[in-house]
């Protein structure tokens, strides 16, 4: 029934992990201090969804319905310990930054919400396009949180570069005012809750403003209709 | 009947157990070197922060000694002391020790005090200060570690081993006064351990024995 197209819709928009089903906030919100955490965790966690819904969906028939989670279970925290392993290995410093929240990715309930709600009853390609769009969705959101936060706290962007991409990435911080004295809100916890409410309340007056530049068009059977409001 | 279907999914989960244990493993296995060798590599890069590596010809990570002081140096651990010699001669201790009191608990730091009892250094491993705040001890967020550079325990005096509110020579931060008054009292206090105990901190020689 689920178009390709849509499944990428959903992940990316409609039903994003971050905006709209809120899921696994708490690395979200903890992380998203610059651009480069957000991004990194974004990787992260994008790989992990991918790893555990193709795996998910590869062994769906096989699995006995009465052991599922546990085997999801076993099957996502296997992936994030050898990312993390790989992680420490080839990308020390940024891991030492993430550090505790890559493990936290375990208990991400937005990976087993899409290996119990998705993968489990789809193809493996199908899986594919979808633990590649809700990560995407979600790597977006923090990316775009983490840059809110890191231009209003600390007044740049790009910081401390070099801990993904080399040394040679140090020079790509941008300063955007001289000697600026930070907002120490925007860096602490609340104002990541702050900087996700806004995020949350733009994505839904986006929403709202072409549904009403729809009306009057008869507007198609919408299966994500949870999502609107 | 029942049995049955438990012994059924009991091994279904046996297999993802084995199957998931042999893949972490497997990866454990290919990446432990390269992680130990990251970590040995970032702590060396400290250390020579602190110690230039023109200044001693000893391998600084085996000539390490565990000594323990709760008092003096805030934990109830082991703290490691990487000795720098040069030609068998003492250089400098670097003492990997804990600042308890901190805003947000303990703050780890690296102190490199010179064989005549004067700092070569001080840096923050790990902390959990305020950001924004309490973070200033960070090299990348201020200079102000680096005033602890040259200081002694009679530069200044006892009295001015205190922030400036206190009545001390270090400054404070605006909004943040436990975290730079908790630093400067582990880096004195590190400094009266090193003055008390210095023979016994070099004598104990794995490599070349040496009376300083």
């Amino acid at each position: 029934m689920n178009s390709l197209q849509n499944i990428m819709r959903d992940g990316l928009w409609t039903n994003n992990v971050g905006l709209v089903q809120v899921l696994g906030i708490c690395p979200l919100l903890a992380v998203t201090g610059t651009f480069i955490n957000g991004l990194g965790l974004g990787l992260a966690t994008l790989i992990t969804l991918v790893a555990s819904n193709v795996t998910v969906s590869t062994i769906r028939k096989l699995v006995r319905p009465e052991v599922r989670i546990p085997v999801f279970v076993l099957v996502i925290a296997s992936i994030v310990t050898i990312i993390e392993l790989s992680m420490s290995a080839w990308f020390y410093e940024l891991y030492k930054v993430l550090g505790i929240f890559i493990p936290l990715i375990v208990t991400n309930c937005s990976i087993i919400g899409r290996a119990e709600a998705f993968a489990s009853k789809n193809t493996v390609g199908r899986s594919f396009v979808d633990g590649f769009s809700m990560g995407l969705g979600f790597l977006l959101v923090l990316v775009t949180l983490g840059t809110l936060r890191e231009i209003i706290g600390q007044g740049t962007l790009f910081s401390q570069a070099h801990l993904m991409f080399g040394e040679a990435a140090r020079s790509m911080t941008i300063h955007f005012v001289d000697s600026y004295q930070g907002f120490l809100l925007a860096v602490l916890p609340p104002g990541a809750f702050i900087g996700l409410g806004l995020l949350i309340a733009m994505k839904n007056v986006i929403d709202k403003r072409r549904e009403s530049r729809a009306v009057g068009i008869p507007v198609p059977a919408n299966q994500t209709t949870q999502a609107a409001h | 009947m029942l049995y049955r279907t438990v012994f059924i999914s009991a091994s279904f989960l046996l297999v993802f157990a084995v199957v998931g244990s042999g893949l972490v493993a497997f990866t454990f296995d290919s990446t432990e070197e390269r992680i130990a060798e990251n970590q040995r590599r970032a702590l060396l890069n400290s250390l020579n922060e602190l110690v230039p590596s023109d200044r001693y010809d000893n391998d600084i990570f085996s000539d390490i000694l565990l000594v323990r002081n709760p008092e003096l140096l805030g934990t109830n651990e082991p703290v490691p002391v990487y000795r720098a010699r040069k030609g068998g001669w003492p250089v400098a201790a670097v003492l990997a020790l804990v600042a308890p009191d901190g805003y947000n608990g303990r703050i780890r730091l690296l102190v490199a005090v010179n064989l005549d009892g004067t700092l070569a250094g001080v840096r923050v491993v790990q902390h959990r200060e305020t950001p924004g705040l309490g973070d200033g001890i960070e090299l990348n967020r201020s200079d102000w570690i680096l005033g602890f550079d040259g200081k002694s325990l009679s530069n200044p005096g006892k009295n001015g081993w205190r922030v400036k509110r206190d009545g001390g020579q270090f400054d404070q931060f605006t909004g943040a006064t436990i975290t730079p008054r908790a630093v400067v009292k582990a880096v004195h206090k590190a400094l009266l351990y090193f003055k008390q105990s210095k023979q016994h901190l070099f004598e104990q020689a794995p490599e070349t024995s040496t009376d300083s």
